[in-house]
Order: C-alpha cells, then structure tokens, then sequence
C-alpha cells in the first residue's frame, strides 16, 4: 500500500503558495500579478484536498462507508467559484486601466493616491 | 516504488517547474502557458487524492474557461511585447528573499505532523459527483444559492466596467 505523507503536500503547497507571492513582488505586469494570485489559491486548494484526504484515510479504517472528508472538497469548489467571479471583475478592470493609460504597469497606478 | 508516488514526485516537479517559469518568463502568454501546466498538474494531484469531480472541474474551468479569459485579455492588448519593464536588482533580491523566509518559518510551523495519505481498495467515491452533489444540494444550498447571487453580481459589474462611459463618447 503506497504512503504518501502528508508533509510533503503540505511543502508542496507552501512551494507554490511562495511561488506566487515571489511573483507578485516582483513583476510590474498587472495581468502576471494576477496570474499568481491564481496560484496562491490554488495551492491553498491542493492543501484543502490532500486535509481531506487524510481525514478520509483515517476514518476508513475503522467505517467503510464513511463520507467524512466532503466538506473540503465542497469548500474548494466554493473556492473555485470565488475564484471565477473575482477573474472577471479584475480582468474587467484591468481592460478598463489599459483603455485609460494604455499600459498595465502598476508602477503608472499610484495616480490613485492622488 | 508504487506507481502513485512515481506519479506524486513527477507531478510534483512539473508543478514546482512550471510555477517558476510563470514567474520567470518574459513573455505573458508563454506565463499563461505555464500556467495552464501548473493547473494539469494539479489535477493530476487531485485524481492520485481521488477527488475526481475536482479534478474535471479544474481541468475545464481553470485550464479552460478562466485561462483562455486571460490569454484573450493579453491578446486583446497586445502585449506580447518583451518591452515590459523590469523591477531593479535589489527589488528582486528582497522580494525572493522575503518570500524565502516566508516559506522557511511556516515550514518550520508545520513540519511535525504525522498524517499520511495512502490509497486502499474500495476507498474513494467521496469524490465523485454523486456524494458531492447530494450534500452540496442539502447541507450546502444556501452557499449554494449565494454563490449563484455573486455570479450575477460579478456579470453585472464585469459588464458596467467593460462599457464605455458615456462622459468619455461626449468628450
């Protein structure tokens, strides 16, 4: 029987999750920023899964017929959902910036301090 | 070795690899190629943790839907351009090196736990659609009902923010 710890999804995840953030801090093209809060979330949804999945291993064992490990799976899903409203909005303002100031560097945003 | 950890570390690495290379690419739609590499890893994740409808669900509406939206925004601007400016040297330094403690200290928070993940026969339809579905049609409708609200919400402002202002046609 293959054991896979649970450790390693979770250095999995925080790999992409820093991934993400590197990227935020460092590129300047909106759209990239963006893309990388994707993957923020999305490392953030294999953690959720792979919490399930121990959960369920472990109640297994003692119940075959156990649904114990849904409820993460239902809350990724939710993720998802968010996920894909919240990339329409942003993408919808971030077509709107370029249409104003005709470049989708941040470092042109700080007009809105003023 | 068993066949599901060959799979782990191979799906591991091409997810680690292309993260890198959406960071690290100049261009934007090669970032979003990446990307959708990142995805099809994951939900190559997702069917080892036997997650199946997670897995078709991340295939078609993160590799699908929202990575064409962007590569139909980077299209739509043309930005394919390797014109973008970069951050200076020392920016970059601090920014990885930041994110490098960052993951240092919540590795070293979370490293002691002995919870393991493993795959037995007979295990393996809490994922399917059949389970997920009936509890997310009992337990879970009023999220359910609501998300359906923020959809149209999200339309409704997409729409607003993609129109024209009219001050702007006037002028």
């Amino acid at each position: 029987m293959p054991v896979i710890p649970i450790n390693y999804y979770i250095f999995l995840s925080l790999a992409l999750f820093t991934i993400g953030i590197v990227g935020v801090l460092t590129r300047r093209n909106a759209i990239i920023i963006f893309m990388c809060i994707e993957l923020m979330l999305n490392a953030v949804n294999v953690l959720l899964v792979a919490f399930s999945k121990m959960h369920h291993v472990a109640a297994f064992a003692t119940d075959r017929a156990t649904t114990v490990g849904t409820e993460a799976q239902l809350f990724v899903f939710f993720i998802m959902v968010v996920a894909a409203a919240e990339v329409t909005v942003g993408l919808a303002i971030i077509v709107m910036l370029y249409r104003n100031i005709h470049s989708v560097d941040i470092n042109f945003l700080n007009r809105l301090k003023h | 070795m068993h066949i599901n950890e060959i799979l782990f570390w191979f799906l591991t690495a091409l997810a680690l690899f292309s993260a890198m290379m959406v960071v690290f690419s100049k261009n934007p739609v090669h970032s979003v190629l990446w990307l959708i590499m990142v995805f099809m890893a994951i939900t190559g994740h997702y069917i080892i943790m036997n997650a199946q409808f997670l897995a078709i669900v991340n295939m078609i509406v993160y590799a699908g839907a929202i990575m064409v939206l962007f590569l139909f925004v980077i299209m739509f601007m043309n930005l394919n351009a390797e014109s973008e400016p970069q951050k200076s040297k020392w920016m970059k330094f601090a920014a990885v090196l930041s994110g490098g403690s960052l993951m240092l200290i919540l590795i070293a928070a979370l490293k002691d736990n002995d919870g393991f993940i493993s795959s037995m026969r007979g295990e393996g339809s809490i994922g399917l659609i059949k389970n997920l579905g009936k509890v997310l049609f009992t337990d879970y409708v009023v999220p359910f009902e609501i998300s359906s609200i923020l959809f149209l919400s999200a339309m409704v402002g997409a729409v607003v923010l993609g129109k024209k202002e009219s001050s702007t046609i006037v002028s």
